[in-house]
């Protein structure tokens, strides 16, 4: 039986002697819960795609995390310069990242597609010069909204 | 097979501490790409990279990879290796070049953890 939890990690822009780790240690509080090993892999890996996002694009952001028996839902919230077409961000292949960040292995246009792949339900809300808000829900034990009533 | 057996055959370096040699790996992923190890399903294997940087351990764990292995003798730096050890993730370093890497391994039976090979 899954219990309850929720939290927050404070993210850096540019820091990336600590990118991933708010995901790493997101991961080993679903694994401590017992959540399924598949679960915990596909939340973790849309956690770190959006994480990296917000440590590349953006000044400062915040991962908040809720996992119930349920779902695990986790919210990336940056500030940044946003995202002005994110049908276009959405794209596989579609990057701005700069080339020493594709030195470090990333920035090929994979992040935001990947985020989708892994989760049940993802939400992106950007406002230019502002910021971006990405949520993403994966249900636990196959429980949709529609099956679980 | 094991992790001791690819020590052997790769004449690599374990740069972790404390590490299980009897750990199985049974498929392995080659990238210099991390946005590839993310997208592709490589859980539970072994990752062989060029890039040493500490983005390529965290990517390892959020990934489910069992041991990186490092090509051309390029070593991470210590926060890096120090990173590895508190996620147990086993380093190996071979001076063997990428090619030279896969294709040892490929000849001993491991195969590839993308699918694309039976
Ligand atoms: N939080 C963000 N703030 C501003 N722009 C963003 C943000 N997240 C994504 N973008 C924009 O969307 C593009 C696509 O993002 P995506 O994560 O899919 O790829 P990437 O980060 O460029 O490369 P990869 O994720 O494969 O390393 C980025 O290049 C960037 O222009
Ligand atoms: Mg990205």
């Amino acid at each position: 039986m899954t219990k309850s939890s929720d939290g927050v990690f404070f993210l850096t822009g540019k820091d990336f002697t600590n990118a991933g780790s708010a995901s790493s240690n997101l991961k080993g509080i679903l694994d401590d819960m017992g959540i399924p090993a598949d679960i915990v892999r596909r939340a973790a890996i849309a956690a770190f795609e959006a994480e990296m996002n917000a440590i590349i694009y953006a000044v400062a952001g915040m991962m908040r995390y809720s996992i119930t028996p349920e779902a695990v839902t986790v919210t990336l919230q940056d500030m940044g310069p946003g995202i002005p077409d994110i049908d276009l961000a959405m794209k596989e292949g579609y990057s701005t990242a700069p080339d020493y960040i594709r030195e470090m292995g990333f920035g090929s246009g994979m992040g935001l597609p990947n985020i989708k792949k892994n989760t049940d339900k993802l939400t992106i809300n950007s406002v230019v010069g502002e910021g971006t808000t990405l949520e993403f829900v994966i249900y636990l034990q196959g429980l949709s909204p529609e099956t679980s009533g | 097979m094991t992790l001791g057996e690819i020590r052997g055959i790769l004449g690599a370096l374990v740069i972790t501490q404390r590490t299980d040699m009897n750990k199985e790996i049974g498929r392995a992923y080659c990238a210099d790409l991390m946005s590839d190890v993310l997208a592709f399903s490589v859980t539970q294997s072994l990752l062989i990279t060029g890039l040493t940087n500490v983005q390529v351990v965290r990517t390892a764990d959020v990934a489910d990879i069992k041991a990186i292995v490092f090509v051309q003798g390029k070593r991470p730096d210590i926060d890096t290796i120090a990173t590895a050890d508190s996620k147990n993730i086993p380093l190996l370093v071979t001076n063997l070049s990428m090619f030279e890497t896969c294709g040892r391994l490929y000849e001993n039976g491991l195969r590839s953890a993308a699918g694309d090979t039976p």
